[in-house]
């Protein structure tokens, strides 16, 4: 039949027609699906640019060129040089001092109150510590780089808007002044922020840093990593490889999937009861929060692991029985090893999440302001996103960078772990 | 194998490890008003002493108060924030799980403001302005109540602008918000004679009805974040929102406050007590822990020290009303005695 007798007898009318409208649909069904990504592609590239945009500049800090006449009458007063009298001598006294010379302007209290809100508090312990390690300098006037202030910080990266006659932000005119002084002098300038990187929280933001919550974040993802994965692949193993099929492992499977459903915030409320107020554990620390998040992420390590199982062939199984392994052999000589790529895949995952966590460790007192960076399992710490949480709901105009900086960070792990996960997925999946 | 074994061991010998360790750093709990400060002085002291840098928990008062009062264990907390001061219910809790000797510092005030961005102009309000514009029911005339009616400014008080009313305030379950509903609300409630009346003779009555905030959207719950209604502030130049000093303080480049009774809010005018929304902020501490936990003696010293409360102390840069002097004296002596409650 040709194309023209089609077309023109009716029922291929009726065909034609139909045709037309099955093109339409599908091409409407094509253009759903691409405005769904592109809608979704232009969230995350809004997020990704609002989050950069906002946290690049924390990773730079503002230092103030300062001449500090570090006089032995006023640090060691009795040429002791010993260590104890050195912590204690007033290095604030020193800084202002060479500040007060600096701008011989600033004569009256709150004049002088002004001058020295330039200056970070946390300078005077970075000098103490300066003169502590090499006492040599005592004695000597020394040019040295201090922290600036928060709102100094602030005005030199230009993130408080327009000045006015009364100054810019929380900076009055006099300061503003002085600041332009210290920049005409290239007295003023920024350098790449290593403290964020070494550092544990602070209330100052130019002191505030990641490390803290890195380390606490690594120590709770160890524990939660040390009990769920032998926990979860032996799970999974006996489940799938050792259990009889019956009504209890029917349900004890159905309940496993249930609590991979479970919100994470009902885990931290279980953790608080049973490890912090039975058991005793001490609050605030990685262990528990690790244990916290290993309740978590068990579910999903368990069904990674058993739908890795599962992929192994039977005939894998039934050649080594056939040649005379036992059945523990079976396993652990050959199927486990064939599914341990799936495996290790689906626990990265789950510690993935694990990372991004908050509510869990909220119930056990992990949302906390930790200034040390933790020295083990027992000792208080926060993680990555409670970080975050705690310096988006902070004043201190200095934080909203650091809390952009903090997500980057936080990102930047997870990209890193799931990438991890892709990696060992090509390198180790085999097919059948 | 030999690896899972391993690691099995390792599982049960972390899980059964003994917890049992004396605590080397001190523990706070509480108000999320006086963490700023709290957190302050605590890095102050871990940084310029030998001892830890105490760890602080943001919990609410309530929330603190329940976990200080739960016993004298290692792993309760040693001291608790507060932005109001403790109830007799939770001195008698306290009371029933042994936590019997209690010290009492208060530290300073804290103010409440109603700002709105500084692209438009500056509200003058009266507390009788602030009720009227956000009660659920407003008294009339006659003597009755009524639903609040009042859908813009111009409607609470002629000498206002013909705005919407749109406040953006904290959810009830925050101390900024009980503060605010008795210090402004109640405040201008009861300047109505018979509602003054109505205090006397049913005094549930009038607390619902001074107390309770409209639900029609003309005051919106913007969740716990201080900063987050900053934010909504600049966007929405028409809106107020009601926050704590300090987030003023730190942003006075992008908001402003309203005057209240005809009194700016800044520090001269909430530290001299010109300035009626302001509150008094509170921290407990567990006697009993003294000399348990180190160092809790020299954190108190180092909190009631001049350079941290004092009127140019550390604390005032994060926002913190000083007491006046003869005030602070007297608390600074009570926290070094140890005196109890």
């Amino acid at each position: 039949m040709s194309e023209t007798s089609l077309t023109s007898s009716g029922v291929g009318l009726r065909i034609a027609a139909g045709l037309k409208k099955r093109y339409r649909a599908e091409k409407r069904m094509r253009a759903y699906g691409l405005t769904a990504i592109l809608l979704a592609l232009t969230s995350l590239a809004v997020l990704m640019v609002f989050v950069v945009a906002t946290g690049w500049t924390a990773f730079q800090q503002t230092i103030i060129q300062l001449e500090i006449s570090l006089d032995e009458s006023a640090i060691d007063p009795e040429g002791t040089r010993d260590e104890a009298t050195l912590r204690r001598a007033d290095y604030q006294g020193l800084i202002r001092n060479s500040l007060r010379d600096l701008f011989p302007d600033a004569v009256s209290r709150q004049d002088k109150r002004l001058l020295y809100k330039l200056i970070s508090t946390g300078a005077q312990y970075e000098l103490r510590d300066q003169v502590v390690m090499d006492p040599r300098l005592i004695g000597s006037v020394q040019t040295l780089w201090v922290l600036g202030s928060s709102d100094a910080d602030m005005w030199q990266k230009g993130k408080l808007g327009s000045e006015t006659v009364d100054g810019v932000g929380r900076l009055n005119a006099q300061q503003v002044q002085w600041l332009q002084f210290l920049r005409e002098k290239n007295l003023i300038l920024t350098q790449f922020n290593k403290a964020f990187f070494s550092n544990g929280d602070s209330r100052e933001p130019e002191m505030a840093g990641i490390w803290g919550a890195a380390v606490g974040a690594f120590l709770s993802l160890s524990v939660t990593l040390i009990l769920s994965f032998p926990l979860g692949v032996l799970t999974a193993v006996y489940l799938e490889e050792l259990a009889p099929k019956n009504r209890w492992t029917r349900l004890i499977e159905v309940s496993i999937n249930n609590l991979a459903a479970v919100p994470s915030i009902i885990f931290g409320l279980l953790g608080l009861a049973v490890f912090l107020n039975f058991f005793g554990f001490p609050r605030s620390s990685p262990l528990v929060g690790g244990m916290v998040l290993s309740l978590m992420t068990l579910p999903t390590i368990v069904i990674a692991a058993r739908a890795s199982l599962q992929s192994v062939p039977p005939s894998i199984r039934e050649a080594a029985l056939g040649i005379g392994a036992s059945p523990v052999q079976v396993i652990f000589h050959h199927v486990v090893p064939l599914a341990l790529p799936g495996m290790l895949t689906g626990t990265i995952i789950g510690l993935a999440q694990a990372l991004g966590e908050t509510a869990p460790l909220l119930m056990i007192g992990m949302l906390a302001f930790i200034a040390d960076v933790p020295q083990g399992l027992f000792d208080s710490a926060a993680t990555l996103p409670v970080q975050v949480y705690l310096w988006a709901d902070s004043a201190e105009r200095g934080f909203v960078e650091k809390t952009g900086a903090a997500i980057m960070v936080l990102l930047a792990f997870l990209v890193a772990m799931n990438g991890i996960a892709v990696y060992i997925r090509h390198k180790f999946e085999r097919k059948w | 194998m030999r690896g899972i074994t391993l690691m099995l061991g390792l599982t049960l010998s972390i899980a059964l490890a003994p917890s049992a360790q004396a605590r080397d750093k001190i523990q706070m709990v509480g108000s999320s008003t006086v963490y700023p400060f709290a957190t302050t002085v605590a890095e102050h002291f871990g940084k310029s002493t030998n001892f830890k840098t105490p760890v602080v928990e943001s919990t609410g008062t309530g929330g603190g108060l329940k976990l200080f009062c739960a016993g004298t264990e290692d792993n309760t907390p040693d001291i608790t924030n507060a932005s109001r001061a403790i109830k007799a219910s939770e001195v008698e809790m306290c009371k029933a799980n042994g936590v019997t000797n209690i010290v009492e510092v208060k530290i300073g005030y804290d103010g409440i403001v109603v700002a709105n961005s500084r692209k438009a102009d500056r509200l003058n309000l009266s507390r009788k302005d602030l009720y009227l514009a956000l009660a659920k029911d407003i008294p009339t005339e006659g003597g009755s109540w009524i639903p609040n009616p009042n859908k813009t400014w111009k409607d609470v008080n002629p000498s206002l602008p013909n705005r919407k009313i749109e406040v953006f305030g904290p959810p009830p379950t925050s101390g900024t918000r009980d503060a605010f509903v008795e210090l402004a609300m109640e405040g201008g409630c009861k300047k109505f004679d018979f509602v003054a009346a109505l205090k006397k003779s049913d005094k549930n009555q009038y607390k619902s009805r001074c107390h309770t905030v409209r639900e029609d959207g003309a005051y919106i719950e913007a969740g716990e974040n201080d900063n987050l209604i900053v934010q909504k502030l600049v966007a929405n130049p028409k809106a107020l929102g009601i926050f704590g000093f300090s987030f003023l303080d730190q942003n006075a480049d992008k908001i402003q406050g309203s005057l209240v009774d005809g009194e700016e809010p800044v520090f001269e005018k909430i530290s001299d007590g010109s300035y009626p929304v302001s509150r008094p902020l509170f921290f407990y501490v567990k006697a009993a822990h003294v000399g348990q936990v180190p160092g809790i003696k020299e954190f108190l010293a180092e909190f009631t020290s001049e350079a941290a409360w004092g009127p140019e102390g550390y604390l005032t840069d994060k926002g913190l009303i000083p007491m006046p002097d003869t005030e602070r004296a007297s608390w600074a002596k009570n926290a070094r005695d140890l005196g109890s409650m």
